[in-house]
């Protein structure tokens, strides 16, 4: 994998999306309590933590599927309390799950096309005709969803309904879908959970790849700490929904509160 | 043996998002509309034409209207017979009001009746989903049913509270009425279901077809990609009952000629979605095939044994077409449950590969 | 201002002048209710342990008290119909779970909810085929159910309750009381709330699926029985009930599909609201508004709890 270098430190610019004194409860149950970091454009960020630490939710406030009961995200200069999905999504957020969101039903080509919704606009006139601009709007998405499927190297499985591929490959049509997005940030929720040493090795490369060539902004969870210390520019360290450490890998790796978290303490 | 693609390469993408990819395919659609157009309405007898074809593509139209609402986009809904009664009434009472337009014309109209009416009863669907929803369709099919029954005004004050078609004519050819004949009534209702069926076809394939699906298969993550769930499924409804509506107007106008509204009741309701389940959810095609199957069986089952000399009263047929009907149900679901459509894609595969199994 | 007033104040100045009417409407609706609730309960039973959305419900009500009385018109003595119907509706437990549910195990929801479906279409035309389409009289007097009714004087009027609604009543009282406690207390009820939440953990500690969904499904089949008759001696029994059965639907929406005691409070609710509305309000809109304000009322109540009177918000994650 990459050792870390000077210019991937050049590329990371200003404050992309900043989280402030975040707050989120269900009934009583409190996920996230008064967690505060930002995310800058360009770097890998890595959110890490115990099971139930509330890694999850964090991704889910961030791109409005929660509503956080107390605090603020500013994300592109815009402060917003209340968002929707698919506000987000048009803010230019994109998204991969935990366990696996494609579209069952549909084909890995029609999965990465749909990504293309927000960017297609002919009208429901053109699309009843289905011909000229309609057509046109089509092939030229086609053309960039080609691009993806090229990229991922998933060609071969173009055609085939997402439900029969295996895990790994419905992973990679996953993040397929996010990229057709076109996003400006891309948060993704443990993308190599499950997966075998080449398999991680594979997606590995692919999010360094979408970083370095799209210049897209990741935000990722995982738990492989190989992975993260690999990939990520910086960390976040939540634990039991509280933020108990931010910094380079190699400083989070020394953390008292951080061993404690993962090894627990004796009293 | 004759079924192979092989050969045939693609050289645009405009090529390879056609709808019939396969030259086979393309050429027996060809066969399928030439003798729909050109054999069956000279060649076919009163009794094909007028209680055979033209009901089988009324409730395919219905069934692709339904289709798209449940098969593509996942919302239940128990209104369809409902949604084809506002089509009907719509059109009636237009036709009545102004006589000087084309019934043409007033059909497509009252299309965009019921599709506002649809997208009304849509409403709730941003909140609920499933089974509650298929109550909430319920909700209105009762209070439709009930609107056609206790208010007046829709049969236009009619003493038997039925609505009956005015004769009405397209380039002087009477095309409603007792003088229209059999063949016209065909013709207009051909017309109305492929041209309709293209555009459905052409919906599904495109962005609207995957937002659609998107919906259908995680609406969560439809909505994280930026899809907006009510407008979706609002769209769908709209579109669903538009298809809905014309059947309902069609099959008044051009089928039964006069309608008690006991004919838009909830059982129609179930009568299409049995179509589309049998058919096949999210096919075009299958609901062609659902249509036929449900349409057409009983009438097999009413005259194939009297042709054999063996007369079976007709209302034990019809107890015998409600088990049959019951137990296909069952028996689709259990071998397959993606309908009709899938055992015949499962059939052209085989068709493909044929002499080898794969 | 006419129309306001007719439909604010007119119905509630009538309910004051005459609180008899009132009372004898409150009553129908109580008894109406009760018979949706058990429907509903029967819904539920089979919801809660096999999670399959059981429209034929209806149709078992119907299926029941129509073989129940064709037995007797065959010659077959009252309780003697009454035990071999109770065997019929054991075989159709045993016939549904061998030939639907086992070979649809997995399936999503929606194919088990269409499935049934084909068993509604299926029971009508097998009954209907076995014991003819005419409409038929419950042999309620031979079964020993009271007839008549009683007369109470009540505001300076009469409120008229018959014998056969007050032993509904009561039946459908003690029958949810039974079904709570084998629920709670035993240990197939146990089972069966566990089958409820996973089919596949309650597998995994050795409950055997099969057995459960016939044992609900035969306790579907008496609620659905107990409702034919109480039905059936009300009025009559032929298949033009289907269409009441499906009133079952909105009071599932209003006391949520896993509730018991949700069923019995929305099955009053549901009866009550639609008796009282078209006493008052239903000659305003031209009468019969009964067919569908029950959906109407479900629907409004929808969408302001989408989880049912007594269901659990659901916390969606992903």
């Amino acid at each position: 994998m990459r050792a870390p270098d000077s210019e991937s430190k050049t590329r990371v610019g200003d404050v992309l999306l900043a989280v402030e004194d975040v707050s989120l409860a269900f009934g009583g149950v409190k996920a996230i309590s008064g967690v505060s970091f930002d995310i800058r454009q360009g770097e890998i960020r890595a959110i890490i933590g115990p099971n139930g630490a509330g890694k999850t939710s964090m991704l889910n406030v961030i791109n409005g599927f929660y509503h956080p009961q107390q605090g603020r995200i500013t994300f592109k200069g815009a402060t917003r309390a209340k968002m929707r999905p698919y506000e987000a999504a048009a803010g230019g957020i994109a998204r991969t799950f935990q366990n696996v969101a494609l579209f069952r039903g549909m084909s890995a080509l029609d999965n990465i096309m749909a990504g293309r919704t927000l960017k297609m606009n002919r009208s429901l006139i053109w699309q009843l005709l289905r011909f000229g601009p309609a057509m046109r709007e089509e092939v030229e998405h086609r053309r960039f969803v080609e691009e993806i499927i090229d990229f991922l190297k998933i060609q071969e499985i173009r055609r085939t309904p997402v439900g029969r591929l295996p895990y790994g490959l419905q992973k990679r049509v996953e993040l397929g879908r996010a990229l057709a997005m076109e996003p400006e940030l891309l948060l993704l929720d443990e993308p190599m959970a499950g997966m075998n040493l080449e398999e991680k090795e594979d997606m590995s490369r692919f999010i360094l790849d979408v970083n370095d060539y799209y210049g897209t902004t990741i935000a990722l969870i995982e738990h492989d700490m190989g992975v993260v210390m690999d990939l990520s520019d910086r960390v976040v360290v939540l634990d039991h929904g509280i933020k108990i450490a931010d910094g380079t890998p190699a400083e989070v790796m020394k953390d008292q509160a951080v061993i404690d978290a993962y090894l627990g303490v004796s009293h | 043996m004759f079924y192979r693609e092989a050969g045939q390469f693609k050289t645009s993408y405009t090529a390879d998002m056609s709808v019939f990819p396969i030259l086979q395919d393309r050429v027996g659609l060809a066969i399928i509309l030439i003798v729909a157009v050109a054999i069956i309405p000279f060649f076919g007898s009163g009794f094909l034409l007028q209680a055979v074809m033209t009901p089988f593509l009324v409730f395919a139209l219905a069934t692709i209207g339904l289709n798209l609402l449940t098969g593509y986009t996942g919302l239940l809904s128990l209104g369809t017979g409902a949604f084809m009664g506002v089509g009907a009434y719509a059109c009636y009472k237009l036709t009545t009001y102004f006589p000087d337009v084309n019934l043409i014309v007033w059909i497509i109209v009252s299309g965009f009746f019921s599709a506002a009416v649809g997208v009304l009863f849509g409403l709730p669907s941003l909140r609920i989903k499933g089974f509650y929803l298929a109550v909430a369709t319920l909700a209105a099919q009762f209070f439709l049913s009930w609107c056609f029954i206790r208010q007046p005004w829709f049969y236009n004050y009619n003493v038997s509270g039925a609505i009956e078609v005015p004769t009405r004519t397209l380039f002087g050819i009477p095309i409603t009425g007792a003088t229209s004949s059999d063949a016209t009534r065909y013709f207009i209702v051909l017309g109305f279901v492929i041209a309709m069926t293209w555009l459905a076809s052409n919906l599904v394939h495109g962005r609207i077809g995957r937002m659609w699906m998107a919906v259908r298969d995680m609406d969560l993550a439809a909505e994280l990609i930026g899809i907006r769930l009510l407008r979706t499924k609002l769209l769908a409804f709209a579109i669903s009952s538009f298809y809905c509506g014309v059947a309902g107007a069609l099959m008044v106008f051009m089928w039964y000629g006069s309608a008690e509204p006991s004919v838009f009741d909830v059982n129609l309701s179930f009568y299409i979605l049995f179509m589309v389940i049998i058919g096949g959810l999210g096919s075009l095609t299958g609901s062609f095939f659902g249509a036929a199957l449900i349409y057409i069986l009983p009438i097999l089952l009413r005259y194939v044994p009297a042709e054999f000399g063996m007369p079976i009263q007709s209302s034990t047929v019809e107890h015998i077409q409600y088990m049959v009907i019951g137990a296909l149900i069952v028996f689709f679901l259990i071998v397959e449950p993606a309908g009709l459509a899938r055992l015949w894609q499962v059939g052209k595969q085989k068709l493909r590969v044929w002499p080898f199994p794969y | 201002m006419d129309l306001l007033y007719k439909v604010f104040l007119d119905p509630f100045v009538q309910m004051g002048t005459a609180p008899d009417l009132l009372v004898q409407t409150l009553w129908d609706g109580l008894v109406a209710g009760v018979l949706y609730s058990l429907i509903a309960l029967g819904f539920v039973l089979i919801f809660k342990a096999s999670g399959v959305f059981n429209f034929a419900q209806g149709i078992m009500v119907v299926f029941a008290a129509l073989t129940l009385v064709g037995l007797h018109e065959k010659g077959v003595p009252a309780y003697l119909a009454l035990a071999i119907t109770l065997a019929v509706m054991f075989g159709l437990a045993v016939g549904v779970e061998r030939l639907m549910l086992r070979p649809l195990v997995n399936q999503p929801d929606i194919i088990l909810f269409m499935a049934t479906f084909g068993l509604t279409y299926f029971l009508i035309g097998f009954g209907e085929l076995v014991f003819g389409g005419n409409p038929k009289v419950m042999i309620a007097s031979e079964l020993g159910l009271p007839k008549g009714a009683v007369d109470i004087n009540f505001a300076g009027g009469f409120v008229s309750l018959q014998k056969i609604d007050i032993a509904a009543a009561i039946i459908a009282s003690l029958m949810v009381a039974a079904l709570a406690v084998f629920f709670q207390k035993t240990r197939i009820g146990r089972a069966l709330r566990a089958v409820a939440d996973s089919h596949k953990a309650a597998l995994s500690v050795g409950i055997s699926l099969n057995q459960i969904w016939v044992i609900v499904w035969f306790a579907a089949g008496v609620v659905a029985l107990a409702t034919g008759i109480m039905w059936g001696a009300r009025s009559e029994v032929s298949f033009a009930l289907q269409i009441i059965a499906l009133k079952a639907l909105p009071v599932l929406i209003l006391g949520g599909f896993t509730s018991i005691p949700g069923a019995i409070v929305g099955g009053l609710i549901i009866g009550i609201g639609e008796k009282v509305g078209e006493f008052y309000w239903g000659p305003l809109l031209g009468s019969g508004i009964e067919t569908w304000l029950a959906y109407v009322i479900a629907l409004v109540f929808l969408l302001f709890r989408p989880q049912g009177l007594f269901g659990e918000k659901i916390i969606e994650r992903i």
